[in-house]
């Protein structure tokens, strides 16, 4: 009992990073759930089964839009499908998890991800367990945080006009930090080309997944020409 | 609303499936193929660059407040991230600002 306390411990001083994170993106994302008419049960139901950042921000216009299924399917594959290679380096490591092996599987997040990847656990404590705490952890952070935001956003006086542009805000930052992670930058450019383009011929309602799907022919096509350093 | 339920379904559903894939397809220690691998590290970029052109599709250069605000906060965001590597203080100085200026400015 005694090391399960500690493992916790460990693990919510692992998290602290997310932890602030997902509280102020769960917010953001609260409010601009509730000002597209969604309130709280929707933002708690959204965070705990779809539990995806960015895909949740899209979930929101899908949803206002009143998308149709195929489209949502399409978009969530385009969006989330960058997860695929998260899997990857946990295949072997997430065999020892036990009864938590699905869950571990189904909240791998960008930063859940990330967290486990720079994971060391001290001598004494088992690393599933802190892998799984962490894991949960994050989960909740971000249920509590789109929660407090979809209240914020009934209760308070404030005019939460332009809080969508949070959603602007974050792919902004991830586009910046992409582009600082590599000297490769053909693949950030040809998606700026081909998406300006898109928008400019088929009008602001049709472009995106035209542009998703060019773009990534553009890329399978330049393939021998893009330099990737590989990594280990 | 059953509509709006199916959406959430459907997001939710395909999400879990693709975080499983790998677990399920390379549980085997089979090979992962060198073109799935090259897509993993060059599409998420053109992405994301794509996903900031959606935010901002309904901007008009020519009429209102001719995308100001938008291009405006997005250099503030881009700009203070270079500097400062703060994520949530990039994320939270440009939607202050963007709330500012849509609702005090323009």
């Amino acid at each position: 009992m005694e090391s399960k306390v500690k493992e916790l411990r460990y693990a919510i001083v692992q998290s602290i990073p997310v932890m602030l994170g997902y509280l102020f993106l769960g917010f953001a994302f609260g409010l601009m759930l509730n000002d597209a008419g969604y309130g709280f049960w929707w933002a708690f139901f959204i965070s705990l089964f779809v539990y995806a950042g960015s895909m949740q921000f899209v979930l929101v216009t899908l949803l206002t839009a009143g998308a149709s299924l195929w489209y949502t399917l399409i978009m969530t594959l385009f969006v989330n499908g960058r997860h695929i290679f998260y899997g990857l380096s946990f295949v072997e490591n997430f065999k020892k998890m036990g009864i938590t092996y699905p869950y571990m599987i189904f909240s791998l997040t960008d930063e859940t991800f990330s967290l486990l990847c720079d994971l060391k656990v001290p001598e004494g404590m088992r690393e599933e367990r802190v892998s799984f705490y962490i894991s949960l952890l994050d989960h909740c952070y971000w249920i509590l945080g789109s929660c407090v935001g979809a209240l914020a956003g009934r209760v308070l006086p404030i005019d939460t006009t332009g809080i969508d542009f949070s959603m602007t805000a974050l792919f902004t930052v991830i586009v910046v930090n992409q582009w600082m992670d590599t000297k490769e930058h053909k693949p950030a450019v040809i998606g700026g080309v081909v998406g300006a383009l898109c928008l400019l011929v088929l009008g602001a309602d049709t472009f995106l997944l035209p542009a998703l799907t060019i773009a990534a022919i553009i890329l399978l096509g330049v393939k021998k020409k893009c330099y990737i350093p590989s990594q280990s | 609303m059953l509509h709006s339920v199916a959406i959430i379904a459907v997001a939710a559903i395909v999400t879990l499936i693709i975080r499983a894939v790998p677990f399920v397809a390379f549980g085997g220690k089979r090979e992962v193929p060198e073109t799935v691998t090259y897509l993993g590290k060059v599409l998420p970029p053109a992405i994301m660059v794509i996903l900031v052109i959606y935010c901002v599709k309904g901007i008009n250069l020519f009429t209102g407040s001719q995308g100001i605000p938008e291009l405006l906060s997005i250099a503030v965001v881009a700009l203070l991230h270079i500097w400062k590597k703060n994520t949530l203080l990039s994320i939270a100085v440009g939607t202050i600002l963007y709330m500012i200026l849509v609702q005090v400015v323009f």
